[in-house]
């Protein structure tokens, strides 16, 4: 065998140019292919970690996945003749039996629950009036469910107990406000209940749309604010294992009735465009390295044609088909391995430079610098498909290269 | 001649090249090659010299026909086992020398010894030395072939040839491109490979005089042998 990688890589030494384009094309490849993975992956991760800290990873909440049937329907179930113009059952909006619920969804492994009761209101200060979400909360619930207690830059979550109608606002809504620590407010429900509350915390959480859109107070308090008291609309999941939420959130509709959501079906428009940016850039890196083959098809093929003599002498010599084969073979994996192990370090370098670029971008969720993530995997993908490529390149030319007739050569040469 | 003594058998050893109009090279051909002997293959150009060496070296199939080698048929051997002879029985030296241009004459040498894998990589370098040496190009082992003269590049692909201690060498006008000096050279040390180490060589030649210094001349004709025998019995009609 090292006779033949001697014969290889002495073919390549005689082309160095060729040989040095080639494995500039494979080193690209590899390069670009890591650092673009990276930066994918690293952008994908960076938004999931974001929306699992600061979102519950199944919310279910008073609504169902299809409208309910009116009793009429459910009373004449195998009916022939339809009943048109039915007002239909207004029922009051919250979850039943709530607290039922509660006690089997804590039974749950790994799974931490909260109540709470969402609803619209406007805040207005300073003549300056908005539409929030404001979630009635518990704050010793609400720490085993969110990242709220952490997310704090200003006040702290339990201050919502010791302040009478406290509140706690996103950094976003209390800057578009003009809102600080201590500021009143005067909070009106859509009932037309309209109430004075103190700002006891400012959170900045990942995710814009909360720190630009939501407010936090007790659970009570925006019960009697909305005139609902003892109703909850919104039971909100923590798991130990936020990846298995699609599957634990059937398990928990099929339980309660209602419609419980994952993190991954709320996000769902997000994640498939990761996914479909993730098939187009991986398409593009595919090329580069297909590319990348053509260069090496091409110097094996003119290696293999400058040195037919030398086909011919090694098979007079008692080489084997399978010899030649494996020369020209090795000449392309030779470069493919190099090339890879080269795109390696360029792609960690460029993976290292993009990530300590800052950035300051709100867009869905707060960037603060370009996310990457190193991954094994995308180092092993992209070798993987380098030396495949140059596999293939490198074999076509060498199989043509090993058929050839010695005599044939010897008399060319004669 | 007994068994023991014969080195290569050959019998209705026919080659017709296929195609729209086959072409014969080789015709009916009976040939036996003594151990130890120094044939001279001579005979007009396309008169099938080389498609008969070709044969012999098993770098080529007969058509029909079969050939022995060292006592073992090859009739239907399968390319592995044609480059296993190929590479311990038999040593080939071209015309054009044929050396891979990147590697030193000892690096060439040792070639067909890597590929065989029965000696160190020191033995290897070792006897490769000692082949070079005896053929007086000990000096110039680490010197690669453009740097040598043709006559130099020549003694190096016969001492290639003799790597494997094969018992047959066979040489394809190995002197077309040489002066006469160096020409008779190559045939001196074609006569002492046959007298002192035991080597058959068949060697193609289109000097006459040199071919007088074999033992055996085999003239060719229209890929038939015309003539075998010493070179005085020739018949010396003009090639073509």
């Amino acid at each position: 065998m090292r006779i033949i990688l001697d014969i290889a890589l002495t073919h390549l030494r005689s082309r160095t140019r060729q040989t040095l384009v080639s494995l500039i094309g494979v080193t690209l490849g590899v390069g670009f292919s890591v650092a673009t993975a990276a930066m994918l992956e690293g952008g994908q991760v960076d938004f999931e970690r974001q929306i699992i800290d600061a979102t519950p990873h199944i919310r279910i909440t008073d609504e169902f996945r299809e409208p309910q049937r009116q009793p009429v329907e459910r009373r004449y179930e195998d009916g022939a003749v339809a009943l048109r113009g039915l007002k239909p059952e207004e029922e009051l909006r919250g979850i039943k039996n709530a607290h039922a619920a509660l006690v089997r969804l804590r039974e749950l492994p790994g799974a931490a629950v909260a109540p709470s009761l969402r609803g619209q209101v406007v805040i207005r200060h300073g003549g300056t009036d908005a539409g929030v979400n404001l979630v009635g909360t518990d704050p010793d619930a609400e720490r085993l469910i969110s990242d709220l207690a952490g997310d704090m830059r200003e006040g702290r979550l339990e201050d919502l107990y010791t302040t009478a109608n406290g509140l706690i606002l996103g950094i976003g809504l209390a800057r578009q406000i003009g809102a600080r620590l201590g500021s009143s407010l005067q909070v009106t429900s859509p009932t037309g209940q309209s109430r004075l509350m103190k700002v006891v915390g400012i959170y900045r959480t990942g995710v814009t749309a909360i720190n630009d859109g939501e407010a936090y107070n007790l659970l009570k308090t925006a019960q009697i604010l909305q005139e609902r008291p003892n109703v909850v609309n919104e039971i909100r999941i923590r798991l130990t294992d936020a990846f298995t939420a699609r599957a634990i959130a059937r398990r928990v509709e099929a339980m309660v009735g209602y419609k419980a959501e994952s993190w991954q079906e709320a996000n769902e428009d997000v994640l498939e465009i990761f996914f479909v940016r993730n098939i187009i850039m991986f398409t593009i890196v595919a090329g580069i390295l297909v590319v990348a083959g053509f260069g090496i098809f091409n110097i094996i093929s003119t290696i293999t044609f400058e040195k037919a003599r030398d086909i011919a002498i090694l098979k007079s010599l008692g080489f084997e088909e399978r010899d030649i084969r494996a020369i020209f073979l090795s000449e392309g994996l030779a470069i493919g391995v190099i090339g890879a192990l080269l795109g390696w370090v360029l792609g960690y370098v460029l993976t290292r430079i993009v990530g300590s670029i800052p950035l300051e971008v709100d867009f869905y969720t707060e960037i603060t610098q370009i996310p990457v993530l190193v991954s094994p995997t995308h180092y092993a993908l992209a070798a993987a498909f380098a030396l495949v490529s140059s596999g293939l390149a490198s074999y076509l030319p060498a199989r043509k290269a090993a058929r050839q007739n010695p005599v044939d050569i010897i008399r060319g040469a004669a | 001649m007994s068994t023991a003594e014969l080195l290569v058998r050959a019998r209705g050893m026919t080659r017709i090249l296929p195609g729209p109009v086959p072409v014969t090279l080789v015709h009916d051909i009976d040939l036996d090659v003594a151990r130890g002997e120094l044939i001279s293959i001579i005979g007009p150009s396309g008169s099938g010299k080389s498609s008969l060496l070709y044969l012999l070296g098993l770098l080529d199939q007969p058509t029909s026909g079969e050939i022995s080698l060292d006592g073992q048929p090859t009739t239907g051997l399968g390319s592995h086992a044609l480059a296993r002879l190929r590479l311990e029985k038999i040593g080939f030296v071209f015309q054009f020398h044929f050396l891979l241009q990147e590697f030193t004459a000892l690096e060439n040498v040792t070639l067909p010894m890597r590929k065989l894998g029965r000696l160190s990589p020191s033995a290897q370098e070792a006897r490769a030395m000692d082949i070079l040496d005896e053929l007086g190009m000990a000096n110039h082992a680490h010197r690669r072939p453009d740097q040598l003269s043709g006559g130099e590049r020549q003694r190096v692909a016969i001492a290639r040839s003799l790597a494997n201690d094969p018992p047959m060498i066979l040489a394809d006008e190995p002197t077309g491109n040489l002066d006469s000096k160096n020409a008779a050279n190559v045939f001196a040390i074609f006569s002492k490979l046959t007298e002192i180490h035991g080597k058959s060589v068949v060697v193609i030649t289109h000097d006459q005089d040199l071919a007088a210094l074999t033992e055996r001349q085999i003239q060719t004709l229209d890929g038939r042998i015309v003539q075998d025998g010493a070179v005085s019995r020739l018949d010396k009609a003009p090639a073509g």
